[in-house]
């Protein structure tokens, strides 16, 4: 069987068609599951590129991701709430904040932006760890921006969860987006910051001789991936209606490292892939869970599943490469 | 002094003692393998549902339990060794990295399923609960045995790295582990055996949480895990007096910030925790007592 | 003693021992010399168990009994007299001089022998036995080298494997580890396999030597004969 090799514009076209046609049959059917579940598995695709962006390209290990999106979904509720009953809902709201109403692209744009101001800030100190520590601040993020959000009630009704978020995450919209961040995160793959980057995972030492700015390109990565994060994390809200400060925890970073380490740690299509692949999976397991009441067998498989695949496979499927795809 | 101070003292050495147990485990670990291991906290939580299955079971007597406990630790730490460490030795740190945090889910979700998500409600014996006099304030004996007993461990803990031949060679496997090779120690029975005794104090440290606590669940011990991180790093990374000081430094800041802060600020408890974390991730990575790390880029 | 036949070893995709064969009589000096990256290190890794064998044989023969190195664990080769002291010393710093030589003895169950063979090392190296309870990264390299050997004799070895004894060491150090490498092998027979660059001294020590080359052996006899063979000169004695 000859090699399938398409030009990059020729993938581009594919991948604008495939969407086109994916959000224009889901959205026919109307059958609320399916498209409540492509809108999630679109947004998980998001996620999984631009975790490949921060993590991958850079050879950094980072699982703040939930954090940056648990940011940038309550700052763009404040916007797309509906005015009338936000001094009901989120009374520590200065007034003006409260008159404000965003649509939901514009609010997830600013969600997106305090998101990667935060990642800047974060960023900037956090990218001269080592890997492991890197990992841990990471993830103490994620409970330190879990605990805020508890805490601050007056902004996100703490515990009790924000409910009746406007459905505004069409799928077009989602769709939309998702191939914007794919076009976006492909493109700095091969440009000369894209390539920098993979040489500072390959070799940091060696690529500052060569007089990359390491750090400098793990923070455009840092921030980047977190301001995409606190995007999809506006997003998501939009579609289920309800956000809770443990929407997005440490379940869901997890996830996201299956997505990646599965695809191959450096890899979009690979990313989307298995992205498709394990949203699919896991919602298939998660049926199965509420047919036979065992709750909990879906992470569980999920992370035997990922042990057994590192074994076997520790580059991922397709590591670094783009499969289908001449890039030269 | 006043007896408000007092209890929170008390609670501090507790806390303390608790995230000190786990945080030595740790720390023995991390000097020998040199990977952070995400699933430690879980064996917390390991040793708790055992305490609770065999209090409940009733089958055996009071005073076997903790050493019960304690066998159980070290089976489970040991297990863990062989499952999710034997087959990624020698593997880059991200993978080290994404198996114990696959181990870790894996462990809570198996709990989930075979235990329930519903807390356990749980008590040791009335005694235990007893409130004794202490300087003017009231202290529950619980919150003085606990103490008491991890000093204990790690006094003997110390005296087995220091004198024993085998304490010898963990130091020894934790420097150099091609020369310690040739000395014709067995890696793997080593790292074995660190693993064991990690589980056989953090499962002690469940037990101890549950008594101290009274509720139990699935989840328990993934927070605690994290924050005996936080002990070892305070300490320095392969130290274990370090760790020891590390946990009970932990144990008294956050009883100070709960205890001395007007009450609106206590739910940020775990906030200033990890706050603190990679603060100190930041600033001093090598803690108290460590070496600073290899060079890093 | 030992027995190499055709021994081919591997390191990743590399092939860098491409069929040896040499052997060690008991009780005989042998070395190993050749460039950096010839096989020496790889050679005695190999024989104390470090690196799987891809294809031939090597037999240690022992009054304890006959042992097919390819098919012992590194545990079971020390426990068997195959002692290792490798290359750049690498005592434990950490520990002190006391806990380094115990670690030698870790397989031996007998306290009071164990106890005797590190006094014996405190006879030899009287000033390992003035620094004891001293972290041994304290010490000179000098001195070191005189740790990591009393450490390989409190094992009892009946192979002695010394990679680069000379490397870092003064010259002057060095003639002194040597004497006491010929006056142990004299008086008590210790069996001895030295991986060398230093050729001059290696080939003035040893009974029998062994040119290794690209992962071959090239060439092989007597520590004199070698000593005066002019191709051995031109290539490792000509200079230093």
């Amino acid at each position: 069987m000859k090699r399938l090799q398409i030009t990059p514009w020729q993938a581009f076209f594919v991948l604008i068609a495939a969407m086109a046609l994916l959000v224009l049959a889901v959205d026919a059917s109307g059958n609320g599951y399916f498209q409540t579940f492509t809108a999630l598995m679109l947004i998980q695709v998001m996620l999984a590129v631009s975790l490949t962006m921060t993590n991958g390209f850079t050879g950094m290990f980072s699982l703040g991701h939930p954090a940056f999106m648990t940011i940038g979904a309550y700052v763009a509720i404040l916007f797309t709430y509906p005015v009338g009953r936000k001094g009901f809902a989120m009374p520590a709201l200065p007034e003006t904040v409260a008159q404000i109403h965003l649509s939901l692209p514009i609010a997830a744009l600013v969600g997106g932006l305090t998101a990667a101001l935060l990642g800047w800030l974060i960023g900037r100190l956090v990218v001269h760890l080592q890997t492991h520590y890197l990992a841990v601040a990471t993830l103490g993020l994620i409970i330190v921006v879990q605990t805020f959000a508890l805490n601050l009630d007056g902004f996100t009704r703490g515990g009790r969860g924000i409910t009746g978020v406007p459905r505004e995450a069409t799928l077009a919209l989602i769709g939309f987006f998702t191939v914007l961040v794919i076009v976006l995160c492909w493109r700095i793959k091969h440009a000369s910051v894209g390539r920098a980057m993979l040489a500072v995972r390959e070799n940091e030492m060696a690529a500052r001789c060569f007089g990359i700015k390491a750090i400098r390109l793990k923070v455009i990565a840092f921030v980047l991936g977190a301001g995409i994060a606190g995007f999809c994390g506006a997003l998501l809200p939009h579609v289920v209606s309800v956000m809770s400060p443990k929407s997005f925890g440490l379940i869901l970073a997890f996830n996201l490292v299956a997505i990646i380490v599965v695809g191959g740690q450096g890899s979009i299509i690979g990313a989307i892939f298995s992205a498709v692949l394990i949203t699919f999976g896991s919602e298939s397991l998660r049926q199965v869970e509420e047919a036979t009441g065992v709750y909990g067998m879906t992470q569980v498989i999920v992370a035997v599943a990922l042990i057994a695949f590192l074994l076997v496979r520790p580059k991922g499927l397709f590591g670094l490469k783009e499969p289908f795809v001449r890039t030269s | 002094m006043s007896d408000y101070l007092i209890q929170q003292i008390v609670n501090g050495l507790s806390l303390g003692s608790l995230y000190a147990l786990v945080a030595i485990g740790f720390s023995l670990i991390y000097g020998v393998i040199r990977l952070v291991n995400f699933a430690h906290g879980d064996l917390l939580m390991i040793g708790a549902f055992m305490t609770f299955g065999l209090v409940a079971s009733d089958v055996v007597p009071w005073a076997a339990i903790p050493l019960l406990v304690l066998a159980g630790g070290f089976a489970a730490g040991g297990l863990i060794e062989r499952i999710a460490f034997r087959s990624i030795s020698g593997a880059p740190m991200i993978t080290g990295f994404i198996v114990t945090l696959s181990a870790s889910i894996a462990i809570q979700n198996l709990a989930l399923i075979f235990l329930g998500s519903q807390p356990r409600n749980f008590n040791f014996p009335e005694v235990f609960r007893m409130r004794l006099p202490l300087g003017g304030a009231d202290v529950a004996l619980i919150d003085l045995v606990i103490p008491v007993v991890t000093l204990l461990c790690a006094l003997g803990l110390t005296a087995f790295i220091r004198k024993t031949r085998v304490g010898i060679a963990i130091r020894a496997v934790a420097e150099n582990p091609f020369a310690a090779q040739l000395m014709g120690i067995s890696i793997g029975r080593l790292v074995f055996l660190v693993f064991g005794l990690g589980g056989a104090l953090a499962a002690l440290a469940g037990l101890f949480w549950a008594g101290k606590y009274g509720q139990i669940n699935p989840l328990m011990g993934f927070l605690p895990g994290l924050k005996a991180f936080l002990a070892t790093i305070i300490g320095g990374v392969g130290s274990l007096p370090g760790a020891i000081v590390g946990g009970y430094i932990l144990g008294f800041s956050e009883i100070a910030f709960v205890g001395f802060l007007p009450p609106e600020y206590s739910g940020y408890r775990d906030a200033f925790v990890f706050g603190l974390l990679i603060l100190i991730l930041l600033v001093r990575p090598q803690g108290l007592f460590g070496e600073a790390e290899q060079e890093r880029a | 003693m030992l027995r190499v036949e055709g021994l081919h070893v591997n390191r990743g995709r590399t092939k860098v021992l491409q069929g040896i064969d040499f052997a060690v009589e008991t009780g005989e000096i042998a070395t190993l010399i050749g460039a950096n990256g010839a096989g020496k290190t790889t050679t005695l890794m190999t024989l104390s168990g470090l690196l799987p064998i891809s294809s031939g044989h090597v037999t240690l023969q022992t009054p304890d009994g006959s042992f097919d190195i390819g098919a012992t664990s590194p545990v079971d080769l020390v426990r068997a007299g195959i002692v290792h002291a490798p290359e750049g010393r690498q005592i434990f710093g950490r520990l002190s001089i006391e806990e380094n030589l115990q670690l030698g003895a870790f397989l031996a169950n007998d306290k009071a022998r164990v106890a005797r063979a590190v006094a014996d090392v405190y006879e030899r190296f009287p000033i390992l036995g003035e620094r004891r309870t001293m972290p041994a990264g304290n010490l000179s390299g000098g001195e070191q080298m005189m740790l990591a050997i009393g450490r390989a004799l409190v094992a009892e070895p009946k192979l002695l494997l010394l990679d680069e004894p000379s490397l870092g060491l003064a010259p002057q150090i060095t003639e002194e580890i040597f004497d006491f490498l010929e006056k142990l092998n004299r008086e008590q027979g210790v069996t001895m396999l030295i991986v060398e660059q230093n050729a001059m001294l290696a080939l003035e020590l040893a009974n029998r030597a062994f040119v290794i080359e690209n992962g071959r052996i090239v060439l092989q006899g007597t520590g004199d004969e070698l000593l005066d063979d002019p191709a051995v000169f031109e290539a490792y004695l000509g200079v230093g």
